[in-house]
């Protein structure tokens, strides 16, 4: 919805909690926020626990859009797990599953927001607009993310379990300080992590300053249920969500499978970040469908039959099933997105096998932002030894 | 002598077993090591055999890992922590020099600290970033921790169940890009008899240039040995193995013979462990030696993109050329 950004949601402004009358009692859990069930059926508005009323607005357009842009993805992530199986590729950590969660809050953010990413939010990427190649150079290793981050105003992919929540929380701050609050042009930060990440001292502590300089930030958690073979219950014993009252904002769960849910709840989140209300939690309910990287074995911790369960709230088919019965898109259309996707996917096959290695003297690039005799030594010695070598074109 | 030939990994997998079974007090803490085994499968099956509170799957968080052996350590458990990989094991640093190094001193011996941090750590394995480092001059250069590094089959085996039982906290390097290398190990080898876990060892025999090594480059250094051979050097291989304290005796011994010596290492030559070498050999052998201690490392850089890493690592001909460089004085 980044185009039409009809999509508004807040309509309630966090207020007092009105106990007993939440009506976010949607799929059996009263804790998640749902606008779309498994089956397609939608739910107008949904009362969050501190009384904002989560909704949506789009256009059949926007409708349209979203369905895409989740098929495309997914698509896309098909075609880098088959180029890892084939070697192409070191290792890929899949979004199968996620798309939902990453397409609501990536298409939630306005241009000025900056999003941190981990090493999986591939379907954020493709909404701030990065050429879907970009990740890929990462995971077979040509380059470390070539994307430059402050002109798409997503950061680099972060491996290291949630050092990405302070950074974006610093950077914040920093939004705060230069006085981008408190307009409807504000900016705000989103920093995503998962359910795993919730134990690092790090995201702890991201919670704590973020509370405490009221930071404009929102914490998206994908609790998709799994810290590589860790089960959820390994790192909590409450609800992830209800973690931040303890640091004195508010936490919200909305249904991660439901690309509605997801963007509704992340605007507001957002848009009160950028008001100056500071930090928000937002749990993003999902399952990780697939292994945690290509290197992972999840039959080894995990059941078949829980797999089953989370397909039936696959996040595509119910916005197709939506779609279809309120008769937004046809048989063309769905064709067509299909075929979208295959060609998008077809050209990342391309150009990943195009990709040339890197020339081994970029190996001393940018080490230093103001050089060093020493590396400069060392990279004059490393070409003296290629050349060593007959027929070298280092 | 019951041997088998099994992998590096698979001897650690089996020296842990016999480390779990010999002490009820030991127990195993890490992400990823009951169910799955951990990432490198190390600790497969353990969980299944000694069940959930002696291998104990943690929370995400690598400080929390250490601190909570510290005080499990205290308590009279000898936890062996998993760090994931060698680029995860900053988050708990803090607590490694801050606490584990110092506990023992500060309390003037009352309080032990024997906790074992394995490590799987070094390159040449097409990973990503963070997943390839050699961390080990940080906790080489903090008194108070052992750091040793393995490097072969039979070598694990033993080590880790040494490491367990010293009363010392042990930083335990493995080379990960050498689990799948196999060879003999004694499976009766009496641990506390053994060769000790601190002691240095010569690999292979020679006499023209010392090669000192270490975890994953023994094998480059024997490999360099062999190539060596054929252009009629005799190169003598050292495997350091313990790298805090160094034992170094059987060093200056060789170089006293050799006249030459060259430091093999996948870590940064600046500040690394192969400055501190050079410094004792030339402070012990100066009148032996024919050319300087050289160095073969990995360079000043942050740890390459995999598609660079066969550039950045030592390997055979860096080694090679270094040898032919120490005859150039
Ligand atoms: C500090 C740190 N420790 C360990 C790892 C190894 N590791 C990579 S992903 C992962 C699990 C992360 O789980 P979670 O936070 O739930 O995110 P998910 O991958 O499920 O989205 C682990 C342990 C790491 N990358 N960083």
């Amino acid at each position: 919805m980044a185009k039409g950004d009809r999509g508004t949601t807040t309509r309630g402004k966090r207020a007092t909690p009105r106990a007993g009358r939440s009506r976010s009692g949607r799929a059996g859990d009263p804790e998640l926020v749902q606008l779309l069930t498994p089956e397609g059926e939608r739910i107008d508005s949904v009362t969050g626990p501190d009384g904002t009323e989560y909704t949506v607005d789009f256009t059949d357009e926007e409708y349209r859009g979203l369905y895409r842009d989740l098929v495309v993805i997914r698509k896309l992530d098909a075609e880098a797990t088959a180029l890892q199986r084939q070697g192409e590729l070191g290792i890929w950590a899949s979004l199968l599953g996620q798309e939902a969660a990453q397409v609501g809050s990536g298409r939630a953010l306005r241009p000025q927001d900056m999003a941190f990413p981990t090493y999986r939010e591939h379907g954020v990427l493709y909404c701030r607009g990065i050429d879907p190649i970009m990740p890929l150079g990462l995971f077979r290793g040509v380059d470390q993310g070539g994307w430059d981050p402050n002109e798409f105003k997503f950061n680099m992919y972060t491996i290291v379990i949630g050092a990405q929540t302070l950074h974006a929380t610093g950077y914040a701050m920093g939004i705060t300080m230069d006085g981008k609050t408190g307009t409807d042009d504000g900016e705000a930060v989103i920093a995503y992590f998962g359910d795993g990440a919730t134990s690092q001292g790090d995201v702890n502590e991201a919670f704590v300053w973020s509370s405490v300089f009221n930071a404009p930030i929102v914490f998206f958690c994908q609790n998709n249920q799994y810290a590589i073979s860790e089960p959820l219950e390994r790192q909590t014993r409450i609800p992830l969500y209800q973690r931040s009252s303890g640091f004195g904002f508010p936490g919200i769960r909305v249904d991660g499978n439901d690309v509605l849910a997801t963007y509704a709840v992340t605007r507001a989140a957002l848009d009160n970040a950028r008001h100056g209300q500071g930090p928000t939690m937002i749990e993003a309910y999902t399952y990780r469908m697939g292994a945690h990287t290509t290197t992972d074995d999840p039959t080894r911790y995990r059941i078949a039959s829980e797999v089953e369960a989370w397909q039936a709230k696959d996040p595509i088919a119910r916005v197709r099933a939506f779609l279809e019965k309120q008769q937004i898109a046809d048989e063309a259309f769905f064709a067509g997105v299909d075929e979208e996707a295959k060609q998008e996917s077809l050209s990342l096959r391309e150009r990943v096998l195009a990709m040339p290695d890197p020339q081994p003297l970029t190996l001393f690039d940018h080490v230093h932002a103001e050089g060093s005799p020493e590396v400069d030594a060392q990279r004059d010695q490393l070409a003296a030894y290629l050349d060593s070598f007959e027929g070298s074109t280092h | 002598m019951a041997t088998e030939t099994l992998t590096l990994g698979r001897a650690l997998t089996l020296g842990l077993r016999r480390a779990l079974e010999h002490d009820p007090k030991v127990v195993i803490m890490g992400e990823d090591v009951g169910k799955l085994g951990g990432v490198f499968r190390i600790t497969d099956q353990l969980q299944k055999d000694f069940g959930e509170n002696r291998v104990i799957d943690t929370p995400l968080a690598e400080s929390g890992i250490i601190g909570t052996a510290v005080g499990l350590a205290i308590r009279g458990y000898r936890p062996i922590c998993e760090i994931q990989f060698d680029g995860f094991v900053y988050p708990a640093y803090d607590q490694i020099v801050s606490q584990v190094a110092k506990m023992h001193y500060r309390s003037q011996g009352k309080v032990k600290m024997p906790i074992v941090i394995r490590i799987p750590f070094g390159g040449g394995i097409g990973a990503v970033e963070h997943h390839s480092e050699s961390p080990e001059a940080y906790f080489a250069h903090t008194a108070g921790l052992k750091v040793v590094a393995c490097s072969n089959p039979q070598d694990a085996y033993v080590m880790i169940q040494q490491a367990v039982r010293s009363d010392d906290p042990v930083v335990f390097l493995e080379p990960k890009r050498r689990y799948h290398e196999k060879g003999r190990v004694d499976t009766d080898t009496e641990v506390a008899t053994a060769y000790p876990l601190n002691a240095s060892r010569v690999v292979r025999s020679g006499s023209d240039v010392t090669v000192l090594a270490y975890g994953p480059m023994v094998r480059t250094a024997l490999d360099a040995a062999t190539a060596a051979e054929e252009d009629g050097r005799s190169l003598e291989v050292i495997d350091l193995r313990t790298l805090s304290p160094f034992d170094l005796d059987p060093v200056y011994d060789s170089v006293r013979r050799t006249g030459r010596c060259v430091v093999v290492h996948e870590a940064p030559s600046n500040v690394g462990l192969g400055a501190e070498l050079a410094a004792r050999i030339t402070e012990n052998c100066f009148y032996s030696l024919e050319s300087p201690v050289l160095r073969v490392t990995g360079f000043d850089t942050p740890y390459p993109a995999a598609r660079l890493e066969e550039d950045y690592l030592p390997n055979l001909d860096r080694v090679l050329d270094a040898v032919d460089r120490t005859f150039g004085w």
